[in-house]
C-alpha cells in the first residue's frame, strides 16, 4: 500500500489511508526524505488519522523519519493520531520524543506555516 | 518443527512476514469487536497481537498466532497465544523488564503486552521455543 505524497506551496503532506507493513512503512520513509529534497520543502506532515494501531515498528519508523528531514533543515509534524491508539501507545510505553504532533492536518499546517513566517 | 494442529473455532493465522503481523492484529480486532469488546479495548488487544507477532518475526522468523474466544462463568474475553520454535527467551524476569533488548531494538515489547492484557504468561525453554498467552476480559 503506497502512500500518496501531496505537494502544498512549501509542505509535502502524506497521508496514510490504510494498515502499512513494516516494508511500507520504510518505503513511506525513503519516499519522504527524497521528496524533501526534490520539492525543497521547509515542512512534512505526515496525517496517521487513519491508522488503527501504531506498534513499535511505526512509532519508530516515524520518529526516524523527523530525525531524517529534520537533518534536512525541514519539520515534521504527524497530526491525526487517534484518542485510542494514543492510549495503546502509551500503555505500550511508546514514545515519539522530539517529533511534533498536532491535532489534525489543519492544526499541522498551521504550526507549519507560523513557522515558516517566523523565520525560525 | 512442532505440529499446529488448528482447534475449531480457534483463529490461527502463520506468522511468517511483516504481512502477517498486519493480518493478525486485523484478525485479532475483528474478532474482539464481534466479542463486544469496545473500541478501545479492540485497539488495545490489536496493539498487542502486533508486538507479540512483530517478535516472533524479528527473534525466531515464523510461528503462529492464536486467537480465541473465552467463555468463563461470569465473564467473556478474548485469548491471543504466540507461538514460535525460535531461539527461546533465556532470561524471562529481564525480558519481562522495560527497555530491555536483546537485538539492539525497542526491546521485545513484552512489558508493554503484559500492561495492556490483563493476564500474561510466557513459556520458554532452547528448545521448544516460546510461547505467550495473553487474555483480556470484558469489563
Amino acid at each position: 500500500m503506497e502512500v500518496p505524497l501531496l505537494k502544498q506551496g512549501d509542505f509535502l503532506i502524506a497521508t496514510i489511508q490504510a494498515a502499512l507493513t513494516d516494508a511500507d512503512l520504510l518505503h513511506l520513509r525513503k519516499a519522504l526524505v527524497q521528496q524533501v529534497v526534490r520539492f525543497r520543502s521547509r515542512g512534512v506532515i505526515v496525517d496517521v488519522t487513519s491508522l488503527d494501531v501504531m506498534d513499535s515498528f511505526a512509532s519508530r519508523t516515524l520518529r526516524e523519519v523527523a530525525q531524517m528531514i529534520r537533518l534536512r533543515g525541514a519539520e515534521t509534524v504527524i497530526v491525526g493520531i487517534q484518542p485510542d491508539v494514543a492510549f495503546a501507545m502509551v500503555q505500550l510505553g511508546l514514545k515519539l520524543e522530539d517529533v511534533t504532533t498536532a491535532l489534525d492536518l489543519e492544526e499541522g499546517l498551521a504550526h507549519l506555516s507560523r513557522k515558516s513566517t517566523n523565520g525560525a | 518443527m512442532r505440529d499446529f494442529k488448528p482447534v475449531a473455532n480457534d483463529i490461527h493465522v502463520s506468522i511468517n512476514s511483516d504481512q502477517d503481523i498486519v493480518a493478525a492484529r486485523q484478525k485479532g480486532r475483528t474478532l474482539a469487536a464481534s466479542l463486544g469488546f469496545s473500541s478501545g479495548d479492540a485497539t488495545l488487544i490489536a496493539a498487542a497481537i502486533s508486538e507479540l507477532a512483530r517478535n516472533i518475526v524479528t527473534y525466531a522468523k515464523s510461528g503462529e498466532i492464536q486467537l480465541k474466544e473465552l467463555n468463563g462463568s461470569t465473564r467473556q474475553g478474548i485469548q491471543v497465544v504466540a507461538r514460535d520454535n525460535g531461539p527461546g527467551i533465556p532470561d524471562i524476569p529481564q525480558a519481562l523488564r522495560d527497555g530491555f533488548s536483546t537485538s539492539g531494538s525497542l526491546g521485545l515489547g513484552l512489558p508493554g503486552v503484559k500492561r495492556l492484557m490483563d493476564e500474561f504468561e510466557i513459556v520458554s525453554a532452547d528448545t521448544s521455543g516460546t510461547i505467550v498467552t495473553a487474555k483480556k476480559w470484558k469489563p
